[in-house]
């Protein structure tokens, strides 16, 4: 950043949503509020306007620890070179049926 | 920590764009797309937050509460939409107040639109038609953004702007349906919106030196020229079922391009608009610095609270 300024700020949240029963919380952005109640109805005002969610998560921004986003990352290698974890690795002839 | 060869950062980063794949935070990337796409998120930004002052200026005189509650959410989604949109700036490493404060200073821009006048209730229905019209138009390609955080508000933004559009083109064609005076309003609002709409696109190809690197960077996906012309194409027939004619002399029918034919653009206007000189940009920025003073309080008081109570992060 090329300033530093002494700025009371709010915090930054990032905002999971439901979509509808039975599907994963998903990333759909973030906000800024000074407490996570706030930030719980930012979210809901800010992501939810069209029925877009049944549930919604924040977090503040902080306290996420991520991998590197390089997707060359050796962080991911280990599953790179394990192709027997994958079914299309064995050979089984056509006629074994329900395999 | 090992350092890398910078030449080797620039072929990842190379690579990726050759195959068309999205650019994620914190991802290596040139410094010169890193200020090239924030530029064009903040500007975005800021035209959505600056942007609902003109409709805003009608909320309190709209003709019924039906109208009203409308106009209300549409305001709102404009915030919305700058939201959004700041939210994706942060990912590339700036935050939401150095970008208001490089707004309210005058340090970043946003779109010439809203330095013009809203003098009727038909002026909001003729946003909603045709400056959200070309915002869609300019918007839709951007869903294909190379910067993922941006191409995903610009997603949420496209579904939400077609609610604009048409609860414009609604309010015109009730208009054209009343009285003779209620036509001229939206004649006289369609007047004044044209030229300006037409400017949205920016600058023509000609003098627009940046367009063929965003375009090799996929921020950008078609040329001013392109999404000016679709533009047309789309919108006359759209004034004809209308009922309104477009201020345009020359805009004609070419058989031969299989597009409209329209006049020339006073890019004199636009430049003097710009650089500060249109009708209301003094007053745009002024009011946004002033809702940004007046809300210090709040969001001094919110922090002193969640502090007391614990819960601050």
């Amino acid at each position: 950043m090329s300033e530093v300024t002494v700025r009371s700020e709010w915090p930054l949240f990032e905002v999971f949503l439901r979509g509808k029963r039975g599907l994963n919380h998903v990333h759909v952005g973030s906000l800024h509020a000074a407490d996570p109640q706030m930030a719980l109805h930012h979210a809901r005002d800010l992501y939810t306007r069209r029925n877009e969610g049944v549930s919604i998560w924040v977090v503040a921004a902080s306290d996420i620890t991520a991998s590197s986003p390089d997707e060359k990352d050796p962080f991911f290698a280990p599953s790179g070179d394990k192709v027997y974890r994958h079914p299309t690795f064995y050979q089984i002839p056509d006629d074994v049926p329900h395999m | 920590m090992t350092i890398i060869d910078e030449t080797e950062l620039q072929a990842h980063f190379d690579q990726t764009m050759a195959r068309e794949r999205r650019i994620e935070p914190r991802d290596w990337v040139p410094d010169k797309y890193r200020a090239t796409v924030l530029r064009q998120i903040a500007q975005h930004a800021h035209s959505e937050i600056i942007g609902m002052q003109p409709e805003g200026n009608w909320i309190t005189r709209a003709p019924s509460l039906r109208r009203k509650a409308i106009l209300l959410a549409k305001v709102q989604d404009e915030a919305g939409h700058g939201m959004y949109l700041y939210s994706a700036a942060e990912t590339l490493g700036t935050d939401r107040a150095e970008l208001t404060e490089k707004l309210i200073t005058g340090r970043q821009k946003y779109s010439s639109i809203f330095n013009y006048p809203t003098l009727s209730y038909a002026d909001v229905g003729v946003i909603g038609w045709l400056v959200d019209g070309a915002a869609i138009c300019n918007q839709v390609p951007l869903c294909r953004s190379s910067y993922g955080p941006y191409a995903r508000a610009m997603v949420r933004i496209c579904k939400e702007e077609s609610f604009h559009q048409r609860q414009g083109y609604e309010l015109l064609m009730t208009m054209m349906r009343g009285t003779a005076a209620q036509r001229d309003m939206v004649q006289d609002a369609t007047n004044r919106f044209w030229w300006p709409s037409l400017m949205m696109f920016g600058p023509p190809d000609a003098d627009s030196p940046n367009t063929g690197q965003s375009m090799k960077w996929g921020i950008k996906r078609h040329t001013n020229d392109e999404l000016r012309q679709r533009f047309v194409d789309m919108t006359v027939p759209q004034a004809d079922k209308l009922g309104v004619t477009l201020p345009d002399p020359a805009l004609n029918w070419n058989q031969e391009r299989g597009s409209y034919d329209f006049g020339a653009v006073d890019w004199d206007e636009f430049k003097a608009v710009v650089a500060g000189n249109g009708p209301c940009n003094t007053q745009r920025v002024a009011r946004r610095k002033a809702a940004h003073d007046d809300g210090a309080w709040v969001r001094e008081a919110a922090l002193a609270h969640a502090a007391k109570a614990g819960g601050t992060a």
